[in-house]
């Protein structure tokens, strides 16, 4: 079942590529269907799944010589970002309807990239989870240099020189993995069972170094988030959506899929460094993004502040010292709930950037102003995605961040209160970008009669990335029992 | 004699092959090509049916019959197979076709002795027969460039091997023999310099064959120079006699003392390098891959450095047919679009031909070294046998040089899907180039997803 929900995707690309002549119409609305069902799958796989250890387990032996086998399975951790990352496809398949050229070429690589995004958050083997995270970055090189704009071939080069170095660091680091194992594996329940590295310093501070470099340039984490802004600005709107949404979830996700459990000892000894690079990378991103005229590069620097909330949770829950098991169970399940509420939020701001850019061909917000008056509808989602996103009550930004913070504020005290600022800033810069371009008097770039408001696909497209966000802000048990199930595993795997 | 049924379907193959294309007139002159194929396919059916049995030494021990002789039987032929089709549309109808197909034949039957080779003596006939067919093949075209290009594969041929001669003569002195098993208990008493020196020169004339750095100068110009078809055997099928042969040497005749692996690893390190280093602004499309394949070379050449690793062997084996395939794919799709010179040509390829455009994006990348592609478990094996040796340093060096290798892959991988300007007119496929690359392309990717149950196969 869970392969299957795997690869729906790919196969359905595979038969859009190969069936000659088809309709752009069909393809769009194929798209939409395969996403759709690809999405009650999981919400399916969701009803089914018992709340304790992987579920949904297939395990296959694929290069059984050098230990790796075909490994999926769900468990608290994974399932909720499974679920987002469909219902994101499934948005942006909905948003597709109306907004790409050559759609045959481009449906049937997000099918592909669908199939590696949830293929990396179903592995439990490394190769395999390595091998979507590649596939995930080839898939987005494609979208960037094929359908992006302005900029867009150096942005996309970049994207994949950037990733691509991470990808290879981090499959070092695997290697090292594989050969401390007795006997050696890549898959990932039997190396956390024996955490092999566990009283070896050195070699157990390389491998994590170079698992940790390799996810934190995908996540990214300052100061390996400079290809970040360029490949969320020329990207397409629905490619920075996934990018966003999903591709960066793949880097916090291997940290506590893998780095925490998989090298408990390290972790805890290294865990200051990740409260460091996260509380420098909420100021950080947050005081970049207050600093950006353009919109979408704003809300790219804004996800650079929330990746760094995450890795403060996952540093916290690294230390033992001073803290309580319940802090740190807090701690990570604050880290997963934001990880899915970024991706719906960051990927519905996304898509709404999507608009200006269709409508005018420009993301300058110095260009733009009063649009409330004629956009009021979008201008209505804007304003809810930028209150979502700066961590309102209400949404499940503010569920995931109060988490966060009373999880870490026991330990880490003063990571958490310089953290904290970062979103008074995040809440300056958005209320600041909201006043500019939708109030006062209306402004639009020259050579642009008017401004429609957002069309029925981009409302059905974004609004339930919204609506979710808020039933999580309002109603979060029913995510929260899911995410605690994993979190509380995490947790005693990493106090080992 | 009956353990070199594979051998002789070649020799047959290629004595064969010329009788019958000296009664054929020009027009028919195919039967030949039809011939060989014929007996490379054989040959593989016979490895194949061969590769189960136990290893052992044939001959008094001069030629030994293992997995590593086991796979270069099977992956020489096939490489020679995909090679035949893909010059297909180059040479129908061409004066010397009858030759090119007997050439080709009698050159990869030198790649399959050099594997196989357990004595000094059988290695050097293997050399001279390995090398002195693909002089005349590299100018076949007898042009200009051709001509360069052969010239220079003879010289460094000549010079290379009479260095290895050297070597062979040096360590017959020092060791009282020429078989592997001899010379690996008669070395052990004599300084390990000597060994060093002599087994280094040794090297000189395999490391020619492999075109690794030093041996590496006649690998671009005879890249660019001779045909597409020649071009891409020229690159793979006597790298794979060439490393093979390396990783018997260093393994079965040079005591470990000598430190050879060090040597090898340095060799290893400056062909990645500089290959890469040289790649970076090739604007001609064969000239790229030439570099490429040097650099290529580097990754496997960590294998016989990294010898005392259990999955030195299949890695180093996985990875030589997982590069034969990608390389001849990307070989497949040069010669599949004839005008495609420099890497501009290739501009907006996936409009006209969708499926040639994927194809080369699949063998690039898979000479990347991407998952799910053969190269990607061969470089993984491989990394995991270094790290594993342990040469740590040498992994860390092959994983940046994989990373810098990812931007001139990316040169000629981003035009692909650029628009098509009216100067890039359709030049129609020609042959079945095309066929042989979308071959190429798959093997590579069923190669990469299969991997396990083959190198299974190769740890036995």
């Amino acid at each position: 079942m869970l392969t299957a929900v795997i690869f729906l995707p790919v196969a359905a690309a595979l038969v859009l590529l190969g069936v000659p002549r088809i309709p752009d119409a069909v393809v769009r609305w194929v798209f939409v269907a395969v996403a759709a069902i690809d999405f009650a799958l999981v919400v399916v796989l969701w009803s089914r799944f018992d709340g304790t250890g992987f579920d949904h387990e297939t395990q296959l032996p694929w290069m059984p010589s050098i230990g790796v086998s075909y490994h999926v399975g769900v468990d608290g951790i994974s399932l909720p970002l499974l679920a987002m990352t469909a219902g994101l496809f499934l948005a942006g398949a909905v948003y597709s309807l109306r907004h790409t050229d050559r759609p045959r070429g481009f449906v049937a690589l997000l099918l592909f990239l669908e199939t590696a995004s949830l293929g990396v958050f179903a592995s439990l083997d490394l190769i395999l989870f390595f091998l979507f995270f590649d596939l995930s970055i080839v898939g987005m090189y494609f979208v960037i240099a094929v359908w992006g704009h302005r900029d867009n071939r150096r942005a996309a080069l970049m994207f994949f020189l950037y990733t691509f170095i991470g990808s290879l660091v981090l499959l070092l680091g695997f290697i090292g993995l594989y050969l401390a194992a007795d006997p050696s594996t890549f898959d990932i329940p039997t190396l956390v069972e024996q955490h092999p590295l566990d009283g070896s310093p050195v070699a157990g501070g390389l491998v994590l170094l170079a698992i940790c470099l390799g996810l934190a340039i995908k996540t990214p984490l300052v100061p390996f988030h400079t290809w970040l802004p360029p490949a969320h600005t020329e990207a397409p709107a629905v490619g920075s959506a996934i990018l966003a949404g999903v591709l960066l979830k793949m880097g916090t996700y291997g940290f506590v899929r893998i780095a925490m459990p998989a090298l408990p000892e390290q972790w805890r000894r290294y865990a200051l460094v990740f409260v460091i690079v996260g509380v420098i990378s909420v100021l950080y991103g947050a005081l970049v993004a207050l600093a950006q005229t353009d919109f979408k590069r704003m809300i790219a620097y804004t996800s650079v502040n929330h990746m760094g909330y995450i890795a403060l949770a996952i540093g916290t829950a690294g230390t033992i010292a001073g803290n309580t098991e319940q802090a740190r169970q807090l701690a990570v399940t604050g880290a997963v709930t934001q990880m899915v509420s970024h991706g719906l939020i960051t990927g519905a701001l996304f898509l709404l950037s999507g608009v200006f850019y269709d409508r005018a061909r420009s993301y300058d917000m110095g260009s733009y102003g009063g649009l409330a008056g004629p956009a009021p509808r979008f201008a209505g989602l804007v304003a809810v995605g930028a209150f979502a996103s700066l961590g309102l009550p209400g949404f499940s930004g503010f569920i995931a961040e109060f988490q966060i913070f009373t999880g870490s504020l026991g330990a880490r005290p003063v990571a958490t209160a310089l953290a904290l600022l970062g979103i008074l800033i995040t809440a300056a810069l958005f209320l600041l970008a909201l006043q500019r371009m939708f109030l006062g008097q209306r402004r639009l770039p020259q050579s642009v009669p008017e401004f429609a408001d957002a069309r029925p696909n981009e409302l059905v497209a974004v609004a339930p990335l919204l609506a979710l966000a808020l039933v999580i802000g309002v109603l979060p048990r029913f995510l929260l029992d899911v995410i605690e199930s994993g979190a509380s595993t995490v947790v005693e795997l990493v106090a080992r | 004699m009956l353990a070199l049924l594979p051998e002789l379907c070649l020799l047959l193959g290629a004595v064969g092959g010329l009788l019958v294309g000296l009664w054929l007139p020009r027009e028919r002159q195919w039967i030949v090509h039809a011939l060989a194929a014929a007996a490379l396919l054989a040959a593989i059916a016979l490895a194949l049916a061969d590769a189960t049995g136990a290893s052992r030494t044939v001959f008094d021990g001069t030629y030994t019959l293992d997995p590593t002789l086991h796979t270069v039987r099977v992956v020489v032929p096939a490489a020679t197979l995909l090679v035949l089709a893909l010059s297909r549309g180059a040479v129908r109808g061409h004066v010397r076709e009858t030759e090119y197909a007997v050439l080709l034949l009698l050159a990869a039957l030198g790649a399959v002795l050099l594997a196989g080779a357990s004595d000094l003596l059988v290695l050097a006939g293997a050399y001279l027969l390995a090398s002195i067919a693909l002089y005349p093949l590299a100018g076949f075209a007898k042009d200009a460039p051709g001509t360069e290009a052969a010239l220079k594969l003879a010289l460094f041929g000549a010079f290379l091997g009479i260095t290895m001669l050297a070597g062979i003569t040096a360590l017959y002195g020092l060791g009282g023999g020429t078989a592997y098993a001899t010379l690996r208990g008669g070395l052990t008493e004599v300084p390990p310099s000597a060994v060093t020196a002599a087994a280094v020169a040794v090297l000189a004339g395999l490391l020619f064959k492999a075109g690794a750095v030093p041996g590496h100068f006649w690998v671009p110009d005879a890249t660019e120079g001779a045909g597409v078809g020649v071009a891409a055997f020229l690159t793979t099928v006597p790298k794979i006699g060439g490393l093979a042969a390396i990783y018997r040497l260093s393994t079965e005749a040079v005591p470990a003392p000598a430190g050879l692996a060090l040597v090898l690893a340095v060799l290893a390190a400056a062909s990645m390098t500089l290959g890469n280093l040289a790649a970076f602004w090739q604007d001609n499309a064969r000239r790229l891959l030439a570099y490429s394949t040097i650099s290529q070379v580097g990754y496997l050449l960590i294998a016989p450095a990294a010898a005392g690793a259990e999955l030195a062997r299949p890695a180093l084996l996985f990875y030589l047919a997982a590069y034969a395939v990608t390389n001849l794919g990307a070989f497949a799709v040069v010669a599949a679009h004839h005008r495609g010179e420099n890497l501009d040509d290739y501009t907006g390829l996936f409009r006209r031909m969708p499926l040639l455009a994927l194809t080369l994006v699949v063998c690039l990348l898979g000479l990347v070294g991407t998952p799910p592609t053969a190269v990607f478990v061969g470089k993984l094996t491989i990394f995991a046998a270094g790290l594993d040796s342990p040469m740590t340093w040498l992994v860390v060096l092959a994983v940046a040089n994989t990373v810098a290798s990812v931007f001139y892959y990316l040169r000629w991988i981003a035009p692909l899907f650029k628009e098509p300007t009216d100067e890039h007119t359709a030049g129609v496929p020609v042959g079945w180039a095309p066929a042989t690359a979308y071959t190429a392309g798959a093997l590579t990717l069923l190669l990469g997803v299969g991997g396990g149950l083959i190198l299974e196969a190769l740890s036995a």
